[in-house]
């Protein structure tokens, strides 16, 4: 029970994204390089700058009865669709402590965050007291905002007791939750955490926030060519809602049940900017930091490495930072790392993006494929002299062999995330 | 025009049904909120205000806490509606 330094394996996975309403779809969605770009229809959106969005494939209401989904807001939504496909994906029927269920809820943790919170309910809210006053004001507005309640509501779900956590890190929250999950294994109070990201800000404050701060695409005209990393004419990114989810477990305990196991959950490198409040550093030091802090903390060999899921988001600054980061640190490694910007097709989903994106690098391992990035159709000179690229169509992976594969994410405030995960 | 017993408890159903998704004919006068039709108190809130509304009564805070079930409700009604 007090061993430290386990090995921290994945188990299930989950999502629901602007591609598809499972990991599944999602999946063959991102390896057909698909776009889930679309225009925003709604009335509010006529007088955006930004009239486009990655938004969700499958609503949550038609998935969430009624009565449950009415008191959650639609960020909790999402990671509780997520969260129950992970959960059954690993093979658990019932919940920590049900009747029928091994899992000791005691053992067991939540870890899931955004980078927002229940922003859609908020301003709804604040809708309803302005136009129909105190009195309607919903009982359930506290609840279904607070930033936690994804996770709360998660753990309610699966029955965590060892502890339910929401790191907030703006764009890279979904991936410090996975970070923070694998050290709760790691370091013997867990031995079951179900740990992502999710986001629903697609709403008119939000959109016009972003827009005004120069930071999304206003390329309203080709919403699916919109979101392009590492093209010469990127202009923002594109903002994309959805959840993933995975579950991680410690490896004895996976065999000891005898789990599925996707991938093995290497361990994280986490740092800060200390730059600008939402500028990122130009020569990615702050990246370069984190990722020399995974290498110097976790037993993982550069030589191993295949993949990256990049942070890429199509900003002009960020998407070449991040590649003269890896290639400071890993050097001519970084010539066999197959870089996919997962963002050219989701969007991105800000706190949700992390956990979206574990789940595109558990997978890509699994399956031995690296997804595209879709809308290159000019590359920036910076990033092919800095990385390989995956454009166009997805590559297969070494299929034979044990590999290696990042996810990056950073976020407003200059946090630093990246996860590694390899093959088992 | 002030509503009659059977109208309250339709119109109660309706809510409880749109709030806790219970069907409407479980919704009777001896149900009690939180013990057969999963209203706990945030929801109960929510159910009070649209009765509010719906029948065109006040109902205090204070008094929410005596309303347990159906029955207690719909009299509550009955005696205040405008």
């Amino acid at each position: 029970m007090s061993s430290t330094n386990r090995t921290v394996v994945v188990t299930g996975i989950g999502a629901t994204t602007p591609l598809g309403g499972d990991a599944a779809s999602t999946w063959e969605g991102l390896i057909a390089g698909r776009s889930g770009v679309s225009p925003l229809e709604q009335e509010w959106a006529a007088d955006q700058a930004v009239r486009i969005a990655a938004q969700i494939a499958v609503e949550p209401t038609e998935v969430i009865p009624r009565p449950q989904a009415r008191r959650l807001d639609r960020s909790a939504q999402f990671a509780l669709i997520a969260a129950q496909q992970a959960w059954a994906d690993a093979g658990f029927t019932e919940k920590a402590g049900a009747e029928g269920s091994d899992v000791d809820p005691d053992r067991l943790g939540t870890v899931i965050a955004s980078g927002i919170g229940g922003v859609t309910t908020l301003l709804d809210q604040y809708d309803v007291l302005k136009e129909k006053g105190v009195r309607r004001v919903s009982p359930h507005t506290v609840p279904m905002l607070m930033p936690n309640s994804p996770s709360a509501n998660v753990g309610l779900l699966v029955g965590a007791r060892a502890g339910v956590h929401t790191p907030v890190s703006a764009c890279a929250s979904g991936a410090e939750a996975i970070g923070y999950a694998i050290e709760m294994i790691r370091s013997g109070r867990a031995d079951i955490v179900v740990a992502g990201g999710t986001e629903a800000a697609i709403h008119p404050l939000p959109i016009a926030a972003f827009g005004n701060m120069m930071a999304m695409s206003k390329n309203n005209d080709d919403p699916q060519g919109a979101s392009r990393p590492y093209d010469v004419a990127r202009d923002g990114f594109v903002l994309g809602e959805g959840a993933g989810v995975i579950v991680l477990e410690s490896a004895e305990h996976a065999a000891r049940r005898g789990a599925r196991v996707y991938a093995e959950a290497v361990g994280q490198g986490i740092s800060a900017d200390s730059h600008d409040i939402v500028q990122p550093e130009p020569e990615g030091r702050g990246i370069a930091h984190a990722l020399q802090n995974l290498l110097d903390n976790n037993d993982l060999d550069p030589a191993e490495i295949v993949h990256v899921n990049a942070h890429a988001t199509s900003t002009p600054a960020g998407d070449v930072a991040e590649l003269k980061a890896l290639r400071k640190v890993f050097g001519d490694d970084t010539d066999h790392f197959a870089v996919s910007a997962t963002k050219s097709m989701t969007g991105h989903l800000l706190g949700g993006a992390g956990g979206v994106e574990s789940v595109a690098t558990v997978l890509a391992l699994y399956h031995r494929v690296a997804p595209p990035t879709i809308n290159v159709e000019n590359l920036d000179p910076e990033a092919e002299a800095n990385a390989d690229i995956v454009r166009g169509e997805a590559r297969k992976l070494p299929v034979e062999g044990r590999i290696a594969a990042l996810n990056d994410s950073f976020g407003f405030g200059g946090h630093n995330v990246v996860l590694a995960f390899r093959t088992v | 025009m002030a509503a009659t017993q059977e109208e309250i408890v339709a119109g109660l159903a309706d809510i409880v049904n749109e709030i806790a998704g219970i069907p409407v004919e479980d919704v009777q006068l001896d149900k009690s909120f939180t013990d057969d039709l999963d209203v706990d108190s945030l929801s109960m809130v929510e159910v009070v205000v649209a009765a509010e509304e719906r029948f065109d009564v006040k109902i205090p805070d204070d008094d929410v806490k005596n309303l347990k079930t159906v029955g207690d409700a719909t009299d509550y009604i009955l005696k205040h509606q405008g």
